[in-house]
């Protein structure tokens, strides 16, 4: 079973081993609105922690998805650039942006659990 | 529904490729005589697709397209930070003048010393209302200036050998300031307002150091503000090394009552299709003149008038010079339309002019206060800054009531800008609207907030606006499948 | 003061409402030390007679192409520009309207967009293209940014037939950013080899076409050579007449085209306002800088327009926008859509050879003139003299007679003396017979 946790920047993260999935949370894809372009990286490219993974675009607003964790970009969504609907309407499944083989597996320490994001959204909101 | 499609004077109207006969032309021209060309092998063989229609289809197409638009002609259009005031036909007579709006721009210089004295006319104007010393006259607009302004500010600094990195912006900045300054290889950081709507003087004194280039302020700002410490933060700014760069977008608020050179500017673009009146056109041309300090003027792109023994000289060339940001020498059919509006209008019009834009957007300010919040205290400048408080809990939008003015048969203010106010409404009036226009505007405005507050209302406001050539358009479909041109249509295939 | 609808009355009366004794204290806010008390030194309002008088004057003290024979090119074209089209940008609705943010009621302004994009993609041979920019100059500059972008490389090539105006505006958008700029020198012979100069970090190669010596080049071969090494090529078109005669550059493989729209429904003006234009491929539409217009439906399921991409731009990627620009040429851009909708396939394709006709006549009949040199195999409208003497003075000699020559190469690329005596000459569709022959009588005067 993969543990899920939460960036401060509204990404949840499920880490399964060494590899890890990484989305929007639903309440980053409500703030959005609907979404209608998704831009991703290559496979292979390497991120580092907070560094710009992929980008979300609506109709008025862009905004970029950070990587919670180091890494290297194993796979990436390509349903999305077809069907960016797929990030409002399944936000922690279907609409999954891109897959991490973890650089440093420590880093996942500072990010939220669930109901650390969930007391976080409600402070901010 | 009518059989047509069409309602009374509103058409509807296809694209004019779908209205194209083969061969058809709405121009006659004389016979080529035919014969060998000379095209080096470039002869095109196949056709480009595009539509033939006659002279009569061409005209009543734009025509019926023309009556879909809104526009100041028709009615009040109190989009705040564009000034969208009137645009004087003169100014539209003289520049088609034989003379003027025929020259070719490479002319020798000596057949053109008319059109010379007038850009120098112009920039006598200019310098005068701003009170700087010198005006670079090329930038085609706004944006176009800025980066004059901040290119003109960096060759400034290296020409000291001092090489700076980062440029300052009010969160309430034009979008077009930060990508600007990105442009000229800057780092861009935000400087927070005050509870006032001003620069925070405390935040930006934090900010400035030896790496910084330059400061960008909108003066008066973009909340409709006049920056109250703008000569406090020009010497910060300037007791650190860097320039002050002014966008003028707002200039019209102050023009006759202000000078930018009295309030410690280095560098200002004036938008003329804003301050000056020449017409918008549908979201272009513009023209963007940047007036200069006496520090920056050395600096300024090519080309530039000097005047000679012989008349006036254009220098088109400058080792020293920066460079040059476009072909030839500048928006000249703006600038004719520019100073005939100055000229007209005189010092003393000028400064009535702004100040009856002021007093025009204070008053709407004053007579919505019972229904509307002004999202900071005080008078406002040329444009008046309402927040959504009031909006709260009805399920009414800014937007929904930007919608329900259409209907109203106004043009909506600017809505959610600046991004500091929440559900922002920017109201700009201008002077050009009699009292009788502000007022009716106001009672539109006045009952459509009251409505929303009724409650129970979101349904009827999210659906307006009933009464435009189109109702509410779809643009997240535009948005994820772009369809950004005609296509022919696909011939039929044949079954299988 | 005619354009203030105020009256004494009601300007008192708004101060009261608003609860203010005078106007200034509704400019409260502004520093003691920087209030203007007396009126700033210039004159007095003036009447429609008083300005358009002044303006006469200035009008009178130049001399207007279209008054005397005229050859005059370089990237700003004397054309025809059919009554209707003056008669229609003219209309208030058009005229006077802002960009189309509120698209219910600005349906007219994005309907003729989309048609100019249309038109646009279509003459260039490409896939897209946007709603316009300022001028070809700066259009071309923005698309060596786009390159950039594309390939994520820093190098682009510009050639030597390039209008020196758009080289040096490339060299200074490029100036101060991440770009490697590597200017051929001009190349009155077309005789440069751009193909062998592109590498692995090249982003893009330039080329003009119709060059700016009037050299027609095939093109496919150097889009092959870029497209080999993974670099994109740009097609620069000054005078886009020519587009209804050559072939596309998108038929030869270009990737971006930009183009000065003027020779189209734009008045000579002194310069400006131009109208840029700016086509690409659809795969790099998100890196396109510029509004774009695109098709939806309303509320009720009608057709309708707005303008679509918008993240793209400043006033929502703010320092990661494409571009900076925000204002377009959208008047222009609508005067072009205009003029060509009137000429449509056939007469577009006429205006084009009529062009090319008188070219061909005027230089069969300069080359004949003693000491002069046609150095051109092939052109559109525009070609290159050699003369036996400067060009600046020959064509300052021919303004005594009447004649606006053309443009000496010199005066756009001074201090170089290979090219000191060659000179630009255009044609169009208004060169007569008449106007050819005192240019030859004229030609001859001078240079015995």
């Amino acid at each position: 079973m993969a543990t899920r946790k939460f960036t401060r920047d509204h990404e949840w993260i499920d880490i399964d081993g060494d590899v890890a999935t990484v989305g929007i949370t639903d309440y980053a894809q409500e703030q959005l609105g609907d979404v209608v372009y998704v831009e991703l990286p290559a496979v292979g490219k390497r991120v580092t922690r907070g560094g710009e993974a992929a980008v979300v675009e609506s109709v008025k607003a862009a905004s970029e998805v950070y990587a919670p964790v180091g890494g290297t970009v194993v796979a990436v969504n390509d349903g999305l650039t077809a069907e960016p609907a797929t990030v409002n309407a399944d936000p922690f499944g279907a609409g999954w942006f891109l897959r991490l083989k973890l650089a440093d597996p420590s880093e996942l320490d500072g990010l939220m659990d669930e109901a650390a994001y969930r007391a976080f959204v409600a402070e901010t909101a | 529904m009518t059989t047509t499609g069409h309602r009374g004077l509103d058409h509807e109207e296809p694209l004019s490729f779908e209205q194209d006969a083969p061969g058809r032309t709405g121009v006659d021209l004389p016979a080529p005589k035919g014969g060998k060309n000379r095209l080096g092998g470039r002869a095109r063989a196949r056709g480009l697709g595009l539509p033939g229609l006659a002279e009569p289809q061409v005209v009543r197409h734009f025509t019926r397209l023309s009556q879909r638009n809104y526009a100041i002609d028709a009615g009040m259009y109190p989009l705040g930070s564009c000034t969208m005031k009137h645009n004087p036909r003169l100014n539209e007579k003289v520049v088609r003048l034989p003379g003027l709006g025929d020259l070719h721009p490479l002319q020798p210089t000596r057949t053109v010393q008319g059109a010379l004295r007038l850009i120098d006319t112009l920039a006598h104007w200019l310098k005068t209302l701003s009170g700087m010393p010198a005006v670079a006259l090329s930038p085609a607009a706004g944006a176009h200036g800025e980066l004059c302004g901040m290119m003109t500010i960096r060759a400034a600094l290296e020409a000291r050998g001092d090489a700076r990195s980062r440029v300052l912006v009010p969160e309430s900045a034009h979008g077009t300031n930060p990508a600007t300054a990105a442009l000229c290889g800057y780092t861009v950081e935000s400087i927070p307002a005050n509870a006032r709507g001003r620069v925070d003087l405390a935040a930006l004194a934090t900010k400035l150091d030896g790496s910084v280039a330059a400061l960008m302020l909108t003066n008066p700002n973009t909340c409709g503000l006049f920056e109250d410490e703008v000569q406090q933060a020009a010497r910060l700014v300037h007791d650190a090394g860097g320039f002050f760069y002014a966008d003028g977008a707002n200039f019209n608020a102050i023009v006759g009552r202000v000078r930018p050179g009295d309030l410690g500017v280095d560098a200002m673009h004036i938008n003329l299709h804003k301050t000056f009146s020449t017409p918008h056109g549908g979201g272009g041309p513009g023209s963007g003149p940047v007036v200069l300090s006496k520090s920056l003027a050395p600096f300024a792109p090519l080309p530039w008038i000097v005047h000679g023994a012989a008349g006036f000289r254009l220098v088109e060339h400058d080792a020293k010079a920066f460079g040059r940001i476009r072909a030839f020498h500048g928006q000249m059919g703006m600038f004719v339309r520019a100073l005939a509006y100055m000229m007209s209008h005189g010092a003393d019009g000028l400064r009535q002019a702004a100040e009856d834009a002021v007093l025009a957007a204070n008053y709407i300010q004053a007579r919505l206060q019972d229904v509307l919040t002004p999202a900071f205290p005080g008078p406002c400048m040329h444009e008046c800054l309402f927040d959504d408080r009031a909006l709260k809990d009805t399920g009414v939008t800014t937007l929904d009531i930007a919608k329900a003015l259409i209907d109203e048969g106004f043009h909506p203010m600017t809505v959610y800008f600046p991004l500091v106010v929440h559900g922002a409404m920017l109201i700009e009036p201008t002077e050009t609207e009699s009292k009788a226009s502000l007022d009716e505007f106001i009672a539109a405005m006045s009952a459509l907030v009251r409505r929303a507050t009724e409650g129970g209302q979101e349904a009827w406001f999210h659906d307006a606006p009933r009464l435009s050539p189109r109702r509410r358009l779809d643009e997240t479909t535009a948005a994820r499948k772009p369809v950004l041109r005609w296509r022919p249509p696909e011939p039929a295939t044949a079954a299988e | 003061m005619r354009y203030l609808p105020l009256t004494p009355e009601d300007r008192s009366a708004m101060l009261a409402a608003i609860g203010a004794r005078s106007i200034d204290e509704l400019f409260i806010d502004v520093p003691k030390s920087a209030r203007l008390a007396a009126l700033v030194d210039l004159p007095p309002h003036q009447g429609e007679i008083e300005v358009e008088r002044a303006f006469q004057d200035f009008a009178r003290a130049n001399l207007s192409p279209f008054s005397t024979p005229c050859f005059l090119g370089a990237g700003a074209y004397r054309h025809h520009i059919p009554a209707a089209v003056d008669a229609l940008i003219q209309r208030g609705e058009f005229l006077t309207s802002y960009t189309p943010y509120q698209p219910e009621i600005s349906q007219g302004t994005l309907q003729a967009l989309f048609e100019f994009q249309t038109l646009v993609a279509l003459i260039t041979g490409m896939e897209v293209a946007n709603a316009s920019m300022y001028d070809g100059a700066s259009a071309t500059a923005e698309a060596v940014l786009m390159a950039n972008r594309v390939t994520r490389r820093e190098k682009s090539i510009l050639s030597g037939g390039l209008h020196p105006h758009y080289r040096e505006t490339v060299e200074t958008y490029a100036r101060y950013g991440d770009f490697v700029i590597e200017s051929l020198p001009p190349d009155p012979e077309a005789k440069e080899d751009v193909a062998s100069r592109i590498d692995g970090d090249t982003a893009c190669v330039v080329v003009q076409y119709p060059g700016f010596f009037g050299h027609l080049r095939d093109l496919a071969p150097l889009a092959e050579a870029a497209h080999a090494k993974g670099a994109l090529l740009v097609v620069v078109v000054t005078e886009v007449v020519a587009l209804g005669l050559v072939e596309t550059p998108g038929a030869m493989g270009a990737d971006i085209v930009v183009a000065e729209g003027q020779s189209i429904g734009v008045p000579l003006g002194f310069g400006g306002p131009y109208l840029g234009l700016f086509a690409t491929r659809e795969r790099f539409v998100r890196q396109m800088p510029g509004r774009l217009a695109g098709a939806t439906v309303d509320a009720d399921g009608r057709p309708g327009y707005v303008l679509t991409l918008s993240t793209r731009e400043q006033h929502i990627r703010r320092e990661k926008a494409t571009s900076n620009i925000c204002t377009n040429s959208g008047l222009c851009a609508l005067a072009f859509t205009i003029h060509l909708t009137l000429l449509g396939e056939a007469g577009f394709a006429r205006l084009a050879r009529l062009n090319h006709e008188a070219a061909c006549a005027l230089a069969d009949r300069l080359a004949r003139v003693k000491g002069v040199r046609v150095i051109n195999d092939s052109f559109f409208n525009e070609f290159t003299l050699a003369l036996p003497r400067p060009a600046i003075e020959v064509v300052d000699a021919l303004v005594d007679a009447g004649v606006l020559a053309g443009v000496p190469v010199a005066r756009l690329s001074p201090n170089q003396p290979l090219l000191e005596r060659l000179l630009l000459v255009a044609a169009s569709e208004l060169t007569t017979e008449a106007d050819m022959d005192v240019y030859v009588a004229a030609l001859a005067g001078v240079l015995a």
